[in-house]
C-alpha cells in the first residue's frame, strides 16, 4: 500500500508523467463527467440508431406487436408476447438457483475456505464465465439433455405426478434445461463481484462482532452481507442483464417453439434467442425490422426490471454500510 | 440438588451460564450447518465447471499440436489447417477493445462511486440496461454504425468497438463496486494531506480497490473474447493472415463458432481445439490476476 | 499480523508493486497501437487504378468501395452459410492454381449477403434464395445477374429404436408427420408403407430448423408442393410458423437432438447426413419410386428442369425415376455491369471457373456437383457481365 509519503510528488522514473496526471480538482471532476456524458450519449445513440431501424415494424403492426402470440414471417404477421413471457422465465429460474447458490459460494470463498484454496478456487468460477456461449449451447444439448431427460425429468413428474409444472413430454431440452443452463452462465458473475464485495467489508466491524461472540454464520448474516448488500445488488443486477441477454447457448436448449407452455418441461423461446435464430437471414418484408424492435423491447424490459429492482431494495431497506445511498 | 442458601445472584448466573451454554452449542451448530451449506454451494458450482472443462477437454485436446498453433487454416478435407490468424485477431479485437473499454469503465465507476446525484443514477441505470443487451443487438448497432456507413466495409476495428460496448457496463459496475469498498479513511488521510482528488484517486483509491478491478475486467475481457454474436457482423472472419485494423479479420470466437456447425469432423475438431484454447487462456489470466490481488490485499490489510 | 507489518515495511522503501502494472499497461496499449499503425500504413494503398477508377463513381457516393477497387487479385464474396465449405475449398484450390487472386468469403447469412450486395459494398453476394424483384430494385449497383453454383440435397434423418436407415415415407405422409396429424410411429399409414420395420408405438417428435435457412426453405417448399394443407397453412419460407415439433439451431442443433432422443425425426443438408452417418429415410418421388438422398438422385431432380430462372427457381419434387424430391440450387449475386473491367474479369473468371472444373470439390464435400445443362446456364448467364462501357463483355470463352 503507498505509504502516506508519497502522496507528495517525488523525483524518479515516471515523475513527469505523475505530475502530468495531478490534475486539478475541476478538471478532474470535468473528466469524470464528460466520461459519464459519453457513455450516456453512447446508449442515446444505440437506442436511437435500433429505434430508427425498428420504426417500420412498431408503424405497421402498432399495439398488437406487443400482445400479439402469432409470429410468422411467410405471412408478415408480428407478436412478441410469446418471446416476452419466454425471457422472463427464464431469468426468473435462472435467478432463483443462481442468486442462493451464488452468494452461499461467495460466502465459501471468503470466509469459508483457507486463502491458498481461494486463489485458485475463485479464477476457477470466474472461468466459467469464459467458455464461449456455443460451447455451453452444444455441452447442453449434447451431454446435459439426455441427462435431464433420463434422471431429472422422470423424478420430478414423479413428485406432481405427472401435472403441471413437471407434466408433459419428457424431451430433455426445454424451459428447465434453460434456466439451469443459463443460471451456470450467471454464475461466475454472481460469484466473483460478490465475493469481493464481502470481503471488501471492513475487518473492523467483523472483529467486533467476534469480539461479542458471535459465531462464523452470525457474523456472515448480520454483518458481512448486510454489509456488503448494495455490492451483491450490482452483482445481481449485472447476473440478470447477462440471462435476459443471453443467446445462443439458450437456443440449443430451449426447443425453440413459438407458443407458451404450462410446464417446466415445455419448450418455448425467448426475445435474445428469436433474434439469434433468425437475423442473418432475414429477408421477408417487415422481418428485419421486427426483430430489430425485439431487441428494442428486449432493452425496455431491462430497464423496467433494473427500476423495479431498485425501488424493491429502497423500499426494504434505507441504507447500508457499504455504498450508502448507491440506489 | 441439595439445597443451600441460595445467592440469588449465584443461581441467576448459574442459569444464565446454563442458557448460554445450551444456546452456544445450538448457534455453534447452526454456524457450522450454514458453512458446509456454503461450502456444498461452492461444490455445486464446481460441478458442471468440472463437468464442462472435462468436455471441452476431451474433445479440444486431439486437435492441439504444433500446426494448430502456427498454420492458417485449410478447408474441410485438407490436414494441416491451423488458428495462427485466428489467435493473432483475438489479440488485436480485445486488445483494442479493452484499451478502449477499461480506461473509460474504470473513469465511469470512479465517477459513479464518488457522486450519487441523478446524473449518476441515470449512468448507472444506462450501464445496467446496456448489460441485458443481447451481444446479437450491439452487432447489429456496430453494423450499421461502422460496417456499413462509417468504414464502408467489415473490419477488426468495428469488431472492437461493439466487444468494447459488451465490456464497458461489467467494468463499471465492478470498478463502482471495488472503488465504494475502499474505507473512506484512506482517502481522508489523502485529503487532509492537502492532496488533490485526482491523485487521491491515483495514488490511494485505485490501488486500494486494485483487486476488484482486475476482478471486474477480468470479468468483462474473459466474457468480450468469448462473444460471437458481435463479430459475425463486424469483423466477420477471414481465411488469410492479416493485422488490418480495416479489414475483415479472423477470431476465436468465429472459428469455434463456424466451424463446430459444420458438418465436417476436422473442422469440428479445430473447433473444439480453439475452445479448449480460449479457456485456457483466461484460466492462465484469472489465476495470474488472482495472485496478484491477493498479494496485494495481503499488503493492504493491516 | 506482524508478518504483514514486515512486508509492508520491507516494500515501502520501494516502488509499490502496484505501480508496474498501469505501466505494464500503457506499454501494452501501445504496442497494440503501433501494430495497428504499422498495419494500416503497410496495407497495399490505392494504386493509380484505384483513384482513376474512383474518379468515375460519383464523389458523394457514401458506400465508396475500396474493394472494388482494389488490385484485380482480391474479390470479397458474403452470404449463404450453407456454400461456406464449399467456397472456402474452392477459392482455395483457385489460389493455389492462380496465385495472385485471393477471394475472402464471410458467411454472414442469405440476408447479410443480400443486404452486403445490394450496399455494393462485396463484389459478390451469395443466397439460397434467389433475390426478389423487391431486394433487386434496392440494389444500387444496376442490373443484377443471378447464377447458380451449388446444389444440395436434404436427408430426413430420425431417431428410431430397432429401426435401420431406410424408412420408406411418401410426401402425404411426410407433410402430415410435420402437420401433426400422423403422431404416432406405429400409425397405420406408416405401417402399409414399412410392413418389414417393427414400428414402436410412441408419439413422433419432429424437430425443425429455429435459424431462418435456405435449408428449410427448400424442405417447406417441398412441403407446400406435395400438400395443399401445408401450402395454405404454414407456407414455404426460411422462418415459417411451424404446427407441432421442437426448433433447434442450426444444422448440428438438429442433427444433435436427433443423435440423442429416441422417437425424433427432422431434415438436414445432405453433406451433414453422409458426413456423421444418419440413418435416413426414402422418399417417394413424383414418379412413385422410393429414392435415398445421395449425390446422384439429387442431380438426377436438378436436370430434369434445365430451365430454372431466378424467378423460377424450385426444383422440388421433379419427375424422373431416380430423382430425390428434396433438393435446391444456391446463387451468387452479381451485378451485370462491373466498374472495373480488371475486376470483373477476375470475378467472371472465378465464377466461371466455379461453376465448371470447381464443382469436382463440390463432390469431395457431399456437395452435388451441377448438371451440365445448370453449367451452360451459368456460363450464358456470366456472359451477360460487361464491363464500365456497357458493351464489352469480360468473359471469354475458349
Amino acid at each position: 500500500m503507498t505509504s502516506l509519503a508519497t502522496l507528495s510528488d517525488r523525483p524518479g522514473t515516471g515523475g513527469r508523467i505523475r505530475r502530468f496526471l495531478a490534475v486539478p480538482d475541476g478538471a478532474y471532476r470535468g473528466a469524470l463527467g464528460a466520461v459519464a456524458a459519453l457513455f450516456v450519449l453512447l446508449l442515446v445513440v444505440f437506442v436511437a440508431a435500433l429505434v430508427v431501424q425498428a420504426r417500420p415494424a412498431f408503424a405497421h403492426f402498432g399495439f398488437s406487436f406487443l400482445t400479439s402470440t402469432k409470429w410468422d414471417p411467410v405471412h408478415a404477421h408480428y407478436g412478441v408476447l410469446v418471446f416476452l413471457v419466454g425471457t422472463l422465465e427464464t431469468t426468473v429460474i435462472a435467478l432463483a438457483i443462481a442468486f442462493p447458490i451464488g452468494l452461499g459460494c461467495a460466502l465459501a470463498l471468503a470466509f469459508g475456505i483457507p486463502e491458498r484454496l481461494r486463489v485458485t478456487l475463485g479464477p476457477a468460477v470466474e472461468l466459467l464465465a469464459a467458455v464461449p456461449s456455443v460451447v455451453y449451447g452444444l455441452w447442453g444439448l449434447l451431454v446435459v439433455a439426455p441427462w435431464v431427460r433420463a434422471t431429472i425429468e422422470p423424478a420430478l413428474a414423479h413428485i406432481t405426478g405427472g401435472h403441471e409444472p413437471f407434466g408433459g413430454t419428457q424431451l430433455g431440452v426445454g424451459l428447465l434445461l434453460a434456466g439451469v443452463i443459463l443460471s451456470i452462465m450467471i454464475l461466475p458473475t454472481m460469484v466473483a463481484i460478490s465475493r469481493d464485495v464481502l470481503m471488501a467489508v471492513p475487518e473492523v466491524e467483523i472483529e467486533g462482532a467476534f469480539a461479542l461472540g458471535a459465531t462464523r454464520w452470525q457474523v456472515m448474516r448480520r454483518v458481512v452481507v448486510p454489509g456488503a448488500r448494495a455490492g451483491i445488488l450490482g452483482a445481481t443486477t449485472l447476473a440478470t442483464g447477462r440471462a435476459m441477454g443471453e443467446t445462443i447457448a439458450v437456443t440449443m436448449v430451449i426447443g425453440n417453439t413459438d407458443h407458451f407452455t404450462h410446464s417446466l418441461f415445455g419448450t418455448t423461446q425467448t426475445m435474445a434467442s428469436l433474434i439469434a435464430n433468425e437475423f442473418t437471414e432475414a429477408t421477408e418484408p417487415f422481418h428485419l425490422a421486427s426483430l430489430i424492435a425485439v431487441g428494442v423491447l428486449l432493452m425496455v424490459v431491462a430497464a423496467v426490471v433494473n427500476v423495479v429492482a431498485r425501488l424493491l431494495v429502497r423500499s426494504v431497506s434505507r441504507q447500508g454500510a457499504l455504498g450508502m445511498g448507491v440506489l | 440438588m441439595t439445597v443451600m442458601a441460595v445467592d440469588p445472584v449465584l443461581a441467576r448466573r448459574a442459569e444464565i451460564q446454563h442458557i448460554a451454554e445450551a444456546t452456544e452449542r445450538r448457534r455453534q451448530l447452526l454456524s457450522r450447518l450454514a458453512l458446509l451449506a456454503c461450502r456444498a454451494c461452492l461444490v455445486i458450482t464446481l460441478i458442471p465447471l468440472v463437468a464442462l472443462l472435462a468436455y471441452v477437454v476431451i474433445r479440444g485436446a486431439s486437435a492441439w499440436d504444433w500446426a494448430f498453433f502456427s498454420h492458417l487454416p485449410t478447408p474441410a478435407g485438407i490436414p494441416g489447417g491451423g488458428i495462427w490468424n485466428a489467435i493473432v485477431g483475438s489479440l488485436i479485437i480485445d486488445g483494442m477493445a479493452a484499451a478502449g473499454a477499461i480506461p473509460f469503465g474504470i473513469a465511469a465507476g470512479l465517477f459513479l462511486a464518488e457522486s450519487d446525484g441523478r446524473v449518476a443514477g441515470a449512468l448507472r441505470l444506462a450501464a445496467d440496461v446496456l448489460a441485458g443487451v443481447p451481444s446479437i443487438v450491439v452487432a447489429i448497432f456496430a453494423y450499421a454504425l461502422l460496417v456499413t456507413h462509417g468504414i464502408g466495409h467489415f473490419s477488426a476495428v468495428a469488431a472492437s468497438f461493439a466487444i468494447g460496448i459488451l465490456m464497458l457496463p461489467v467494468i463499471m459496475r465492478a470498478s463502482e463496486t471495488a472503488i465504494r469498498g475502499v474505507p473512506t479513511v484512506l482517502s481522508e488521510a489523502g485529503y487532509a494531506l492537502g492532496a488533490r482528488k485526482a491523485t487521491i484517486a491515483r495514488k490511494v483509491v485505485l490501488p486500494a480497490a486494485l483487486p476488484g478491478l482486475i476482478t471486474g475486467v477480468l470479468l468483462a475481457v474473459a466474457r468480450g473474447a468469448g462473444e460471437t454474436a458481435p463479430l459475425l457482423l463486424t469483423a466477420v472472419g477471414s481465411q488469410y493472415f492479416s493485422v488490418s485494423p480495416t479489414k475483415p479479420i479472423a477470431a476465436i470466437p468465429l472459428v469455434i463458432y463456424g466451424n463446430g456447425i459444420q458438418a465436417y469432423p476436422d473442422l469440428v475438431k479445430i473447433a473444439w481445439g480453439s475452445a479448449l484454447f480460449l479457456v485456457v487462456v483466461i484460466l492462465v489470466l484469472g489465476v495470474g490476476s488472482r495472485l496478484l490481488a491477493a498479494r496485494l490485499r495481503r499488503v493492504r490489510h493491516d | 499480523m506482524n508478518e504483514v507489518r514486515a512486508e509492508y515495511r520491507a516494500h515501502s522503501g520501494q516502488q509499490p508493486l502496484v505501480r508496474r502494472g498501469p505501466r505494464v499497461l500503457f506499454l501494452v496499449a501501445v504496442l497494440l497501437v503501433s501494430i495497428g499503425l504499422a498495419a494500416c500504413s503497410s496495407t497495399p494503398s490505392a494504386a493509380p487504378s484505384t483513384t482513376a477508377a474512383k474518379a468515375k463513381s460519383s464523389p458523394s457516393d457514401p458506400y465508396a468501395q475500396v474493394d472494388l477497387h482494389a488490385p484485380a487479385g482480391s474479390l470479397t464474396g458474403a452470404g449463404s452459410t450453407f456454400d461456406q465449405p464449399f467456397f472456402t475449398k474452392a477459392f482455395y484450390v483457385y489460389n493455389q492454381q492462380n496465385s495472385g487472386v485471393t477471394v475472402n468469403y464471410a458467411s454472414i447469412g442469405s440476408g447479410g449477403g443480400i443486404e452486403q450486395f445490394q450496399a455494393n459494398t462485396v463484389n459478390f453476394g451469395a443466397s439460397d434464395v434467389p433475390m426478389s424483384p423487391l431486394d433487386i430494385s434496392s440494389a444500387k449497383g444496376g442490373q443484377v445477374l443471378q447464377v447458380p453454383v451449388a446444389l444440395g440435397g436434404e436427408a430426413i434423418s430420425y431417431n428410431l429404436p430397432g429401426v435401420a436407415t431406410g424408412l420408406k415415407l411418401t410426401p402425404k405422409v411426410l407433410a402430415d408427420i410435420f402437420l401433426g396429424t400422423i403422431k404416432n410411429w406405429n400409425d397405420p399409414e406408416i405401417k402399409a408403407l414399412n410392413p418389414g420395420f417393427k414400428l414402436p408405438s410412441h408419439s413422433i417428435q419432429t424437430v425443425y430448423r429455429s435459424d431462418g435457412s435456405g435449408t428449410t426453405y427448400i424442405f417447406t417448399n417441398y412441403l407446400s408442393t406435395v400438400s395443399p394443407t401445408w401450402s395454405s397453412g404454414p407456407g414455404t419460407g426460411k422462418s415459417v410458423s411451424w404446427p407441432v415439433g421442437v426448433g433447434q439451431k442450426g444444422n448440428e442443433g438438429v442433427a444433435g437432438f436427433i443423435s440423442t432422443t429416441p422417437y425424433t425425426i427432422g431434415y438436414v443438408e445432405l453433406a451433414y447426413a453422409i458426413q456423421n452417418k444418419f440413418t435416413f429415410a426414402k422418399i417417394q418421388n413424383a414418379a412413385g419410386k422410393y429414392v435415398s438422398p445421395s449425390l446422384s438422385s439429387v442431380a438426377a431432380d436438378a436436370a430434369q428442369k434445365p430451365a430454372i430462372t431466378s424467378v423460377d427457381f424450385s426444383i422440388v419434387n421433379e419427375p424422373g425415376a431416380t430423382s430425390y424430391p428434396i433438393s435446391g440450387y444456391s446463387w451468387a449475386l452479381i451485378y451485370q455491369l462491373q466498374k472495373s473491367a480488371t475486376t470483373g474479369k477476375t470475378l467472371v473468371d472465378v465464377l466461371d471457373w466455379l461453376t465448371h472444373a470447381g464443382q469436382s470439390q463440390a463432390a469431395s464435400l457431399d456437395y452435388v456437383p451441377l448438371p451440365a445443362n445448370i453449367q451452360q446456364l451459368a456460363r450464358t448467364t456470366l456472359l451477360q457481365v460487361t464491363g464500365p462501357d456497357g458493351t464489352t463483355k469480360l468473359l471469354t470463352t475458349s
